[in-house]
């Protein structure tokens, strides 16, 4: 049976609420009709106002009520509708949570989650469409996941909610709509392997989140040019699976990584950084880098479809710079007939969801 | 106040007059924009989320009412009604929600940052109490410049459930701040009711009082009183005053969107037909024939069409500019 990634991400909360009367779940929505995009639906008339609710616009206190719970025995969930809310919760993220066990020597164990929600598209904005996995990696003490189909979205957040160490679950809008099917049983080993969700060997494709689904087709793309890519979901930020990284590119010799945040001062070149230091000499060309450019992201959908990295100009800088030799044209027509255009500006995902929303 | 005047020189009123009339067509004037974007949205035109300002019009109209030009104001993601009472431009606001390079910030904000300096139209932030400090701080520019005006912060019932909002309750006490704060209640943040966000007895007015802050309250359905209260606020905060203005107001249409989201459930049928009943321009429609009426509402509708058209224009040309740009 396939489920959509707002249906894994309810079953995750709904078996973590089942299995651990210590799990509680709170956020702006979490107890109300729109249920966070559908993903509460249902929890709080199952497991009580005690332990799922709505609270008030308070988001940094709320954050603090989190680590007070956590540090007393419990395993609190708070949910940000958009990852830029929790910005107002940071002072209680960064100082606080992150440092909790280093600062207490160990007495505390911090089993907290926060999971954010990143916008994109149909006008989003300055202040509704951020990603902000790498500032909360730069932070000693948190951990960082970044699911990017329904299974991960599942495993990641049960994982999330078993970790005795603070994580920050960062989950891509675009996502939501995508479907999978998937055994429905959770896997403990799961958060800090990285998964080779397409195997190749002649170029390594690193992403996370909505970029895989992205890589994924660079990949099909190259693969009817008789390219093959190795596509990585990192599905872990921090830690990274280094292991599984260096193990392609060593492989294939030629690196890209995608990020769905910055490109300055963030994962895309921690990622590339790590690959200079363990492979330097053995790769065939610099590793390859997409990402944002050093601009907030506009409402406009004409400025916003130039913000954002498109596959077709990922395909022509990837081709160029590994010298592929394959024709632009043939690949961007190739590109076309695969993956038709919803529409020219591209605010919206292909998967199912159509705008306004 | 452009878009105003040319309305008032369509229907034949004198600017000066302060009249019902003038009331009425500003008012009409908000509700008619946004209906227009309401019904139009499903054209995907205008492409960026958009919090409606339908059944709020009285607050924005009635404090914009006794502002000078230079007075500033901060508004929040609902912000349509306050950038239009603040004289601000139509046109720059269809073209902003449509993602132009003419919109007030290029394009750039969408609806919910709109930006317009040339109106005194600080800056609109979503980032529900964000607005309160920023305020503040525009408040302390004019009092330590001698300028004599004052800034109005247009905050929503949920902004008082923010740790900025008894921040700056604090300091601009403290500091004697020339703030007029408006709390637009309408008992909702988004979907969620104020029952389960506060305490049953809360009492804002003690609250604010125990800062030292003046506070008036009233209803925001009604035109005068909101006029009424918010000269005397405005009155206070030109003396270097800090005031807590709270008007009781609803929103018709859905928290987020161009349609009605009566069907979730989340608000009673009683209270969605009690807002027909206190809509501000039903107020005021009664004192005038039916054959005014007609004729106002056809010449600010026409207005509102125009301005669309005109917007719609812009946007077209950047579009077909765009589509050139993108080698398909």
């Amino acid at each position: 049976m396939k489920r959509t990634y707002i249906e894994a991400v309810r079953l995750a909360f709904d078996h973590a609420l089942e299995s651990d009367p210590s799990v509680m779940l709170f956020g702006l929505g979490v107890g109300d009709v729109g249920a966070v995009f559908g993903t509460t639906s249902g929890l709080q008339a199952k497991y009580g106002e005690s332990r799922v609710f709505d609270i008030p616009l308070s988001e940094n206190a709320v954050t603090g009520m989190a680590l007070g719970l956590a540090i007393q025995g419990f395993r609190p969930i708070m949910v940000h509708q958009r990852s830029d809310f929790s910005f107002i919760s940071a002072e209680q993220i960064i100082n606080q949570i992150s440092k909790t066990k280093y600062m207490s020597n160990d007495l505390y164990q911090v089993p907290l989650v926060i999971r954010m929600i990143v916008g994109r598209g149909w006008g989003q904005g300055p202040t509704h469409a951020q990603a902000p996995h790498a500032i909360y990696s730069h932070v000693p003490g948190l951990r960082v996941v970044a699911p990017s189909s329904p299974s991960d979205g599942y495993q990641l957040m049960r994982a999330a909610i078993s970790s005795n160490e603070p994580v920050i679950f960062l989950e891509h809008r675009w996502l939501h709509q995508t479907t999978e099917e998937f055994a429905v049983k959770f896997d403990n080993s799961s958060i800090e392997q990285s998964k080779i969700v397409m195997s190749g060997n002649d170029v390594s494709l690193i992403s996370l989140s909505y970029g895989v689904l992205e890589c994924l087709k660079i990949a099909a793309v190259f693969a009817e040019f008789g390219v093959s890519c190795e596509v990585i979901n990192l599905r872990t930020v921090k830690p990274l699976d280094e292991n599984t990284i260096l193990t392609s590119v060593t492989k294939s010799k030629r690196g890209v990584v995608w990020d769905i945040g910055h490109l300055l001062y963030g994962v895309s070149g921690e990622i590339s950084s790590n690959l200079n230091e363990n492979l330097f000499g053995q790769l065939l060309k610099p590793i390859l880098r997409f990402g944002l450019p050093d601009e907030p992201t506009p409402s406009s959908p004409f400025l916003a479809s130039k913000h954002y990295v498109e596959v077709d100009q990922a395909l022509l800088k990837i081709n160029t710079h590994f010298s592929l030799g394959i024709s632009p044209d043939k690949l961007l027509n190739r590109r076309r007939e695969i993956y038709p255009f919803k529409t020219v500006l591209m605010d919206q995902p292909d998967m199912g969801q159509v705008g306004p929303f | 106040m452009k878009d105003l005047l040319k309305i008032y020189d369509i229907i034949g009123i004198s600017p000066q007059s302060n009249s019902d009339l003038q009331k009425y067509v500003q008012m009409s004037f908000i509700r008619e924009v946004e209906l227009l974007i309401s019904k139009r949205y499903q054209e995907q035109i205008f492409r960026c989320p958009v919090h409606l300002s339908v059944g709020q019009e009285a607050v924005a109209v009635g404090v914009s009412w006794n502002l000078n030009d230079e007075d500033k104001a901060v508004s929040t993601h609902r912000s349509h009604a306050h950038y239009l009472a603040k004289g601000g431009s139509l046109f720059k606001m269809f073209a902003e929600l449509m993602g132009s390079a003419e919109g007030c910030c290029g394009g750039r904000g969408g609806s919910m940052h709109i930006f317009d300096n040339s109106v005194g139209f600080i800056s609109s932030i979503p980032i529900v109490g964000s607005s309160i400090p920023i305020s503040a701080g525009a408040a302390m520019a004019e009092k330590v410049s001698n300028s004599g005006n004052i800034v109005v912060a247009y905050i929503g019932d949920a902004s008082l459930e923010t740790g900025a909002f008894f921040e700056t309750l604090n300091i601009s006490s403290l500091k004697q701040l020339p703030l007029v704060i408006v709390i637009e209640d309408n008992g909702y943040s988004t979907y969620a009711n104020k029952s389960v966000r506060v305490p049953e007895n809360r009492a804002v007015k003690s609250i604010v009082e125990g800062f030292g802050i003046p506070f008036l309250s009233g209803n925001g359905d009604a035109i005068d009183e909101v006029i009424n209260l918010s000269r005397t606020a405005i009155e206070i905060a030109r003396s270097n005053q800090t005031v807590v203005l709270e008007f009781s107001t609803f929103r018709l249409l859905e928290h987020c969107g161009p349609n009605n989201d009566d069907s979730l459930g989340y608000r009673s049928q009683e209270e969605i037909e009690s807002y027909k009943e206190r809509d501000p321009i039903m107020y005021l429609i009664k004192k005038f024939d039916e054959s005014e009426i007609t004729f106002f509402n056809k010449a600010i509708s026409d207005y509102v069409e125009s301005e669309y058209v005109k917007a719609r224009e812009v946007r077209e040309i950047e579009f077909i500019n765009f589509q050139k740009g993108f080698s398909l």
